[in-house]
């Protein structure tokens, strides 16, 4: 148990928003994001980034967008977050109801050395989702409501944007298959079947 | 003191530019466009509109343009296909960003309006004008160019082509020839 003002624990957070999944799209952002989804168990319907930092939350919404009756969830850090700040007016004004964005915040940019970025500084990214038009936008600083998100990804009507506080631990990789055309090609597969091996 | 503006007519484009963008509308419909990623040039409004109306597109304003490589690639993982609407600096905006079409072998169609070349005006228009079709080809990028209007609508058929059969990014460079280039000395005195 955490004592009351413990900072989470980012594979503790993803495991427990990835619990039961059932048919949820995952897509992370680059570094230590896509080891903690791939650590809670690789899985065709997770698109791990490995580079292209910003795209996360766009890519969300383009595989949102397409896929309306589906469960998107993107996770990714603050760091990433921050580089495609105006993605979340874009995302807003488009209201994907489908459409979780959960960033997991450690205040610093944790690939890089654990430089701080300008949350530790305090930008607060619950309120600029807020201010962006977001209806619903929180901060998480408990398990309880690390819990209570995770109902909200698969049964509230969205766009949602989470900021999750969490502890700036640096810990061992958990690697998915890095080539970009495996993981488009696998994801693709089984969200669209074997017809789309097929140019 | 006033700059002295001479009396010399805006540059127009040598045959009506009105045809093309509705061609172009029909080739991208053909093709399955359902995503349209824009941040706006004066030389795709046209295009703009049609696609505005079409209750089966969705259109996406973005802030910037490197936003609408992610959407695409997105949409792509989805099962849609897209298209993103640009200006010529606005493929400054992506560099970074085109690595995901190339290391994931996504389709990926560009139809961006040329600005900083033929007729231009703006002096800080020429850099990335000139730059575009270098900074797009050392990404990956497949680029065509459209310098008559009746030729665009073919470039953009085989781009899309070429982009959705063979899973590669691809653009279509739009002359500034066939948009008309713009006299800001005469917009000044209105
Ligand atoms: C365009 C670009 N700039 C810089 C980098 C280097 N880089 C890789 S990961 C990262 C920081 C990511 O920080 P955050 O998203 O907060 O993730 P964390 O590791 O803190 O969970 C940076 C700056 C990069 N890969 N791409
Ligand atoms: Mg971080």
């Amino acid at each position: 148990m955490n004592a009351p003002n413990a900072l989470l624990h980012r594979r503790e957070v993803v495991e427990e928003l990835l619990r039961d999944r059932g048919d949820l799209l995952v897509i992370a952002g680059l570094g230590a994001p896509n080891w903690d989804i791939s650590a809670a168990g690789d899985n065709p319907n997770n698109f791990p980034l490995w580079g292209a930092m910003g795209a996360a939350s766009m890519m969300g919404l383009g595989l949102a967008l397409a896929q309306p009756k589906r469960k998107v969830l993107v996770i990714t850090g603050d760091g990433e977050m921050l580089m495609s700040i105006g993605a979340l007016a874009t995302i807003a004004v488009q209201k994907p109801a489908n459409l979780t964005i959960a960033v997991l915040d450690n205040e610093r940019f944790g690939e890089t050395g654990m430089q701080m970025t300008h949350t530790a500084a305090g930008v607060d990214l619950a309120g600029m989702a807020a201010a962006a038009g977001f209806p619903t936008s929180r901060t998480v600083r408990t398990m309880q409501e690390v819990s209570e998100l995770r109902e909200q990804i698969h049964h509230a009507s969205g766009p949602l944007f989470a900021r999750i506080r969490i502890d700036p631990e640096a810990l061992y990789f958990v690697l998915p298959p890095a080539d970009g055309g495996i993981l488009t090609t696998r994801f693709r597969q089984a969200l669209l079947g074997d017809t789309s091996l097929y140019n | 003191m006033a700059n002295p503006q001479t009396s010399e007519p805006a540059i127009k484009a040598p045959t009506p530019p009105q045809a093309w963008p509705d061609e172009v509308y029909r080739v991208l419909k053909d093709v399955g466009v359902r995503q349209v990623g824009i941040v706006p040039d004066a030389g795709h409004s046209r295009l703009i509109r049609a696609f505005e109306a079409d209750t089966e597109a969705r259109v996406v304003t973005l802030t910037t343009e490197e936003e609408g490589i992610a959407l695409l690639a997105g949409a792509w993982l989805g099962g849609e296909r897209g298209v993103m609407l640009l200006q010529s600096s606005g493929v400054g905006n992506c560099i970074n960003m085109l690595s995901l079409p190339a290391t994931c072998r996504m389709p990926l169609l560009l139809l961006v309006t040329m600005r900083g070349e033929w007729g231009e005006f703006n002096p800080w228009q020429i850099p990335m004008g000139q730059g575009t079709k270098g900074a797009l080809e050392a990404m990956g990028v497949i680029v065509t160019r459209a310098d008559e209007p009746h030729l665009v609508a073919s470039a953009v058929s085989g781009a899309a082509h070429l982009a959705f059969n063979t899973w590669r990014p691809a653009a279509v460079l739009i002359g500034q020839r066939v948009l008309g280039a713009k006299n800001f000395k005469e917009l000044a005195r209105k």
